[in-house]
């Protein structure tokens, strides 16, 4: 008997195309990695608009990767008729229309998790070095003063300081767990009550600041918690206690915060985030007490390669048929 | 006690000189133009010294005060006590442990992740406006990363501590391989500094641990390799460590103590990947009170006839 083989049409693999709206930090970043995997469209570099190199290009695009500075508006998604999932490369998705994404039946990944550890750690980073005065101590040895100043101003112990954190979510608890190992007490406030652990749930942000040293934000901004870090709240953490902030600017008056920091009505801040970035408050620039950093917490090595290959794994699965990693559930 | 003579070596505690003057006879060596001329006037009527890490109670300063019973250092470590001379002439000696474990700890952990995250460094970035120009650098993440910790004793048992909460793997080397414990134990430091990423000594200075973090330490650990100092200055050879990290044969450094303090070897001031501290590991209010206290309890038992709480000799 004969045997007959099957007859494969040979087929020029073609990669997936992708269109990459911002560009994020990690595409910039993984460029060539991420160009030999997929085929690329990058409005960025046409000199049309972004709707009309959409029309133009993009009319049977069925994926996109886009950075949290882009807002996927339903305007720019009817200019994507063929798209059946969108890749964020945040944790947070309140730059995405979710409602038309959803009507399309147009799934959402985002970067679940996975910047949670390095977010914390710039939290539990901040306070120290608030607390224990670590860059201004670096400005005044680098600064040749040592030898001239024999006092220096002490600092403050954390452990045994009473713990506030608002929004329990993953890196909250990523902060929780750690400042526990200091001997920190812990407390917190979020939208409902976590039955799963064993900090005490305090609903009153007020309160939680009357009854804190340290108020850490660690919540999702929205129009609820937009300047929930008000006066108010900022008076009741008190004379001694320390803010820090590696949510959203727009969670804390800003305003009121430099006033108090500059009458000494609380005892300084840490902060990652702004209202304006990249502007930021000209007043801070002169308060040892407080300790900035440029919106950096996600930007270590580790977690841009962790970020670009849970992209990739994302793109890769929905090409292919599969679960994607971390899809955002319908609520 | 008010004629109980009681020397304090130099002015380490605003709070102490009251706390020392209420209950005793206070002379302040530092106030004198010279240690021998003091001694030649004051030494016989001392009978405690208390002395901290910068000026301790050498041998010369014990020979010139005949009648010191006891040494009370405002300080854990005891680099700057002649022991030795102390047993011989029967002096006691205490310390303040266990009150400042929990400060030093947390400035070893404040180093590591200033280091590695590069904060002082962002701050910088952002006070000078260079934020409107353009992106920070990537930093380097600290959760997970492998710890080698020299000397775990209360205070590298107390980094080991915070830093497992952060997902690190801990090792470590001490004199002597540690029963209670699950952390990996290397016999030597070059071993552990070849086995971990961010290596933090945390051991006494001794005439055996000077420059135990040394070359061959330094290049084991690695281009990558983070060194944190909350020891003693001279537990690593300072010279070899500024051309490492000049030369991009370590990544960083964090560093609150030095061989030289407060004149620190100046090489230091222009590396970006370095984070510097004025010895401030126990410089809290809370602490430097409780240390204070420590000091003036165990006098006090002491003239009272009574075992002092802390005592070393």
């Amino acid at each position: 008997m004969e045997f007959m083989a099957e007859h494969q049409p040979s087929k020029v693999h073609q990669p997936p195309e992708i269109i990459v709206l911002g560009p994020p930090s990690v595409f910039k970043l993984y460029y060539k990695q991420f160009s030999s995997r997929f085929r690329v469209l990058r409005p960025w570099e046409s000199p049309l608009s972004l709707p009309r190199f959409l029309t133009a290009e993009a009319q049977n695009t069925q994926a996109a990767l886009i950075s949290d500075g882009i807002r996927l508006t339903s305007a720019v998604l009817h200019h994507l008729p063929s798209l059946r999932l969108v890749v964020a490369t945040s944790a947070g998705i309140n730059h995405i229309d979710l409602v038309e994404c959803r009507r399309r039946g147009i799934a959402v990944a985002n970067a679940a998790s996975i910047f949670s550890a390095d977010v914390a750690d710039l939290a539990v980073g901040l306070l120290l070095d608030v607390l224990r005065r670590i860059s201004a101590g670096n400005r005044f040895v680098k600064g040749g003063l040592w030898p001239m100043q024999e006092a220096y101003p002490l600092g403050f112990k954390l452990g045994g300081k009473k713990v506030g954190i608002v929004g329990l979510g993953s890196i909250g608890l990523y902060v929780a767990k750690r400042l526990e190992a200091f001997g920190c007490a812990i407390s917190y406030s979020s939208r409902k009550e976590k039955p799963s652990v064993s900090y005490a749930f305090c609903p009153d942000i007020c309160k939680l600041a009357a009854n804190s040293d340290i108020l850490v934000i660690c919540c999702a901004l929205t129009e609820q918690t937009h300047h929930m870090i008000s006066r108010e709240v900022l008076l009741a953490l008190g004379k001694e206690g320390v803010l820090v902030n590696i949510a959203r600017g727009a969670v804390v008056d800003e305003k009121e915060l430099v006033s108090c920091l500059q009458s000494e009505e609380i005892g300084g801040a840490g902060l990652d985030v702004f209202e304006n970035e990249p502007s930021v408050p000209k007043e801070l620039h002169e308060l040892n007490n407080v300790v900035m950093s440029p919106h950096c917490a996600v930007f270590t090595e580790e977690s841009m390669r962790d970020l670009y290959e849970l992209m990739c794994a994302n793109l890769e699965a929905f090409f292919s048929n599969k679960p994607l990693l971390s899809l955002i559930p319908e609520e | 006690m008010e004629n109980v003579g009681v020397l304090m070596t130099c002015s380490m505690s605003a709070y102490l000189e009251g706390e020392l003057e209420k209950r005793f006879k206070l002379l302040r060596l530092w106030e004198s133009n010279s240690k021998a001329q003091f001694l030649a006037g004051f030494g016989e009527s001392i009978r405690a010294v208390v002395g901290d890490t910068k000026v301790g109670a050498d041998a010369e300063l014990i020979d010139g005060l005949p009648r010191l019973e006891i040494v009370a250092s405002y300080s854990v470590g005891l680099d700057k006590v002649d022991l030795n001379k102390c047993k011989e002439r029967g002096i006691r000696v205490t310390n303040t442990p266990d009150v400042l474990t929990d400060d030093v700890a947390d400035v070893a952990i404040g180093l590591a992740l200033a280091t590695l995250r590069k904060i002082c460094l962002a701050d910088g970035f952002v006070r000078s406006g260079q934020w409107r120009n353009g992106d920070f650098e990537l930093a380097n993440k600290f959760s997970g990363k492998s710890i080698g910790i020299v000397g775990l004793g209360r205070i590298g048992t107390a980094i080991a501590k915070r830093a497992e909460a952060f997902g690190c793997s801990i090792s470590y080397h001490s004199r002597t391989k540690k029963q209670n414990t699950n952390y990996k134990y290397y016999s030597n430091v070059v071993d552990l500094a070849a086995n971990c990423e961010v290596l933090v000594v945390a051991c006494a200075l001794t005439n055996e641990t000077r420059h135990i973090v040394n070359q061959e330490v330094i290049h084991a650990l690695g281009p990558k390799g983070i060194l944190i100092n909350i020891g003693r200055g001279p537990l690593v050879d300072e010279l070899k460590l500024i051309s490492a990290l000049r030369e991009g044969r370590l990544a960083g450094a964090g560093l609150d103590v030095f061989e030289n303090e407060p004149d620190i070897n100046e090489s230091f001031f222009g590396l970006q990947n370095v984070v510097l501290l004025p010895h401030v590991g126990t410089d809290t209010l809370e602490t430097s009170k409780a240390m204070a206290d420590l000091v003036v309890a165990n006098l006090e038992l002491h003239f009272l006839k009574k075992p002092p709480l802390t005592p070393v000799v």
